[in-house]
Order: structure tokens, then sequence, then C-alpha cells
């Protein structure tokens, strides 16, 4: 039985990973965007971002997953989107918040003397935010990021209430088969990933221990 | 002529005047130093200066060219920048790059000529502020006074015309003022010219050219060190002075 079930997981584990990765690839540099919307001096977008941010992180990723999905099809009778798509849409538009946040507070936590100093030096606008400040940021977010991803990773699981064949529903596929081992098993997989990725950011963690700032 | 000739700065803060009506001009090679109580308005005048803060009336001219005005671009202010070079009080070095990378990165981003020539006037930076051999070392690494040796270096990089302290040696322990105020009176040799802001009395007087007290916004007293410290015409310096001495 172990290996029939092992393929069925790793069936369900390749759509958990496709979620996993694709939503880091579109939210992380998407949250950027977010951030300096809500850190802009043009108040109406400013307000417009963190009303929309607080909408996003004050309501269940489950919901909006849902009110994606079917929403479009019902309110305007558009033809429903793919599965995989609404879930990649609704898991990139939550964690982008997420990140966001966590981006705002790192930029906002820099010293102006840093900024100030690269002026003095005739930096540009984009050079200071890039060679200077974008570096620090990181070093300081980077737990708080870990943080994130790590929840990403057991949120994923959330997908299958709009279809997606994710590991859980495969290992609870096998219940009506009188089997409970392969949901332990899918933990084991989760354990795993989330224990490599610690290892992942302890390293950068490591590699950024160099400066202080 | 004179390298820098301001004329009439003004400068407030909601409703408060923190500069009000300041001029004054500056030679070649001469260095000014910048003496008064908190709040009397000498970090504004320096941040003006740099264009950090802009100055609401009057005018800034180096070398007879006016830079300011009331339609500047963002562009225009950075090469307007350029002309000054400010040392601040907490140094604010770029804790991510080493020290010969810190005083690399401004002239290597405005392409101010190639790797090996930026390199190696890096490299006599250093040499002239006593670091050499700290080249490979971070921020953190060094004490108060290496760091604020570095962030002159850093400014110098850029061949300012005129170069600002504001209080360089403030936030140092007392045992490491020396070393700082050393390296600026070596640019004194070099002819540098100078803006030094600072709260060291003895090195106010010993250093400068021309000495200004600032209170209140204004320029109270202007004159050489002998002058301003030993016979000043006005009361309020007069009673500023002889504050600062009994301090000791
Ligand atoms: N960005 C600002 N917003 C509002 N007020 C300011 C600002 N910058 C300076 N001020 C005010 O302007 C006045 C002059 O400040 P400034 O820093 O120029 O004084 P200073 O002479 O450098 O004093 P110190 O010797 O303490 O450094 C102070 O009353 C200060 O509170
Ligand atoms: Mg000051």
């Amino acid at each position: 039985m172990f290996v029939p079930v092992t393929m069925q997981l790793l069936g369900g584990f390749w759509e958990t990973l496709k979620v996993f990765s694709l939503t880091l690839l579109f939210s992380l540099p998407l949250g950027l965007v977010v951030s300096f919307g809500s850190m802009s001096k043009f108040t109406p977008l400013r307000v417009l971002v963190k009303g929309f941010v607080w909408i996003i992180r004050g309501t269940p990723l489950m919901l909006q997953l849902i009110i994606i999905f079917y929403g479009p099809g019902l309110v305007f009778g558009l033809p429903a989107m793919p599965r995989f798509t609404a879930t990649i849409l609704a898991f990139t538009i939550n964690y982008a918040c997420y990140f966001s946040e966590i981006y705002r507070g790192g930029i906002e936590s820099i010293p102006k003397g840093q900024y100030e100093a690269g002026q003095v030096l005739g930096m540009t606008k984009s050079q200071i935010f890039f060679k200077v400040v974008l570096l620090q940021v990181i070093k300081r977010i980077l737990a708080p990021i870990s943080n994130e991803v790590i929840t990403l990773v057991k949120d994923t699981s959330l997908a299958r209430i709009i279809g997606i064949y994710e590991i859980i529903w495969a290992g609870e596929s096998f219940i009506k088969k009188g089997l409970i081992w392969p949901l332990f098993y899918t933990g084991i997989f989760y354990l795993v990933f989330s224990g490599l990725l610690t290892i992942f950011f302890g390293r950068m963690e490591k590699k950024l221990d160099y400066f202080r700032g | 002529m004179a390298v820098l000739e301001v004329k009439k700065i003004k400068k407030s803060f909601g409703g408060l005047d923190v500069l009000k009506d300041v001029s004054f001009s500056l030679e070649e090679g001469q260095v000014l130093t910048i003496i008064g109580s908190s709040g009397s308005g000498k970090t504004t005048l320096l941040r003006c200066l740099n264009f950090l803060e802009t100055a609401d009336e009057g005018q800034i001219l180096v070398n007879g060219k006016l830079l300011t005005g009331s339609h500047l671009t963002e562009e225009q202010i950075r090469e307007n920048r350029l002309h000054f070079g400010l040392v601040f009080q907490n140094f604010n070095l770029f804790p991510q790059y080493t020290v010969l990378q810190n005083i690399t990165l401004a002239p290597t981003l405005l392409k101010q000529g190639s790797q090996e020539e930026i390199q190696k006037k890096a490299m006599e930076l250093l040499d002239k502020v006593g670091l050499t051999q700290k080249k490979d070392a971070y921020p953190c690494q060094l004490s108060g006074g290496q760091q604020q040796r570095v962030a002159i270096a850093r400014a110098l990089a850029l061949n300012p015309q005129v170069l600002c302290f504001d209080e360089p040696t403030s936030a140092l322990d007392p045992e490491l003022t020396g070393e700082v105020l050393r390296v600026i009176r070596g640019l004194k040799e070099q002819n540098t010219t100078m803006i030094v802001v600072t709260h060291e009395m003895d090195f106010a007087r010993s250093v400068a050219d021309v000495v200004i007290y600032m209170a209140d916004g204004v320029i109270e007293e202007m004159g050489t060190p002998e002058e301003v410290f030993d016979h000043p015409v006005s009361e309020k310096t007069r009673h500023f002075i002889q504050g600062t001495q009994q301090a000791f």
C-alpha cells in the first residue's frame, strides 16, 4: 500500500508546491508595490490602498478564494475562471497585502540619515532605495517574511475549497478505504518542507550577519 | 570672487522662523566655523546649503552660479547638491558596505571616471584620513572616530566645492574627538573650503578664518576669531562666549 499512497500524495503535493511557489513569485514583488502605495504622499491613493489591505487582512483567505472563484460569474455573468488561476489570484492578493505591511515596517524603520547621506552624495531616489536601503530592509524583514512563508505552506490546503486537489485532499481520500496513516503521512510532507524552508531562511540570516544596521 | 555667497536666506517650519535673513560669503580655501546655542538654526542652515531643506527665500550662489530658485527639477537639485558635501553628526555610513565601498559607491553611481580611477582616488582619501589598513572593514567594526573619518573621505570623493560639517565630534567619546579634528585641520592646510558647525570652542577658534555666532536664526556676530572671541561687539555674543568659558 505504501507505494501507491506515496504516489497519490506526491501528486497532491505537486499541486501544493505549485500554489506555494507561484504565490510567492507574484506576491513578493506585488507586496512591494502595495507597500509603496500605502506609504504614498498622495492621500487618496494611500487611503485606498490601506483600506484594501485592511479588508484583505481582516477577512479569511477561504472567503476570498470563494468570492474570487464564484463572484465574477454570479455578479457579472462572466465565464468562470479556471480553478487554478482563481487560487493563484486569491493567494497572491492575500499574501501581497501581508508582505506589504512587513515591507512598510522595514522601510520605515530605516533611519532618515541613510536617505539623507545618499541624497547629499547626489544619488537618485531609486539609487538610494536599491543601493543603500534595500539590503538593510531585507535584513530587518527576513524573520517576519519567513514566518509568513511558512504559514503559506500550510495555507495552501485551503485551495481544496474550490477544488484544487492538494495533498491533504489526497491523504483524506484514503479514509474511505479505512486508512488513517496516509493523513499522518501528509503531515510529514509539511514538516519536511517547512523544515527545509527554516534551514533556508536561517542560512539567509547568517549571510546578512556580516553587518549591523 | 567668493566661492560661496549666501544671500538673505529665510526658513520657517510651520509658524516657527528658524532662519531669518542669513547672509554671508566665503572665499576659496577659507574655513568658516559656526557657533551658537542649541536651536539657533545652525543645522537648518547647513541643510539648506545641501538642499535637504529648501530655503523659503534668499539665494545661494557657488562661484557666481545661482543654485536656488522656485522651479528646480529633482535632477537640478541633485546637481546643485554636488557643489556641497555634508558630514553628519552621526556619520550615516552605509552599514552593508566596506569602508572602501562606502567611499566608491557614489562616484561609481555618478559615473565619475573609470573604476580604476575611482578606486585609486578612494585609497588616496583613505590615506588622507589615516585609515588605509581599514579599507575592508565594515562600519560596525570601527570606532566612532574612525567612522567619522570614513564619512569625511566619502564626502571628499565627490570633490565638493564647500565641505560642511554638522557637529562632527559631538557623537564621539572625548578621547576620539582629537583624531577627527586633526583630519579637518589637515584639510584646511590643503585649502579645502569648509563650514564647520561645532561646540568645540578651542577648535572653532583655532581652525577658523571666519567665525559666525548664530542666535535665534540670525547671524548675531561675524568676524575673525579674534574679533568674535576676544572683542565681540554684541552683548549676546559676549554672554555666550563667557558662558562657554565658565563651563570649564
Ligand atoms: N524639520 C523640522 N520641523 C520643525 N521644526 C524644526 C525642524 N528642523 C528644525 N526645527 C526647529 O528649528 C529650530 C532650529 O533647529 P536646528 O536644528 O537648526 O538648531 P541647531 O542650531 O542646529 O541646534 P543644535 O545645537 O541643538 O544642533 C529648532 O527650534 C528646531 O526645533
Ligand atoms: Mg544642530
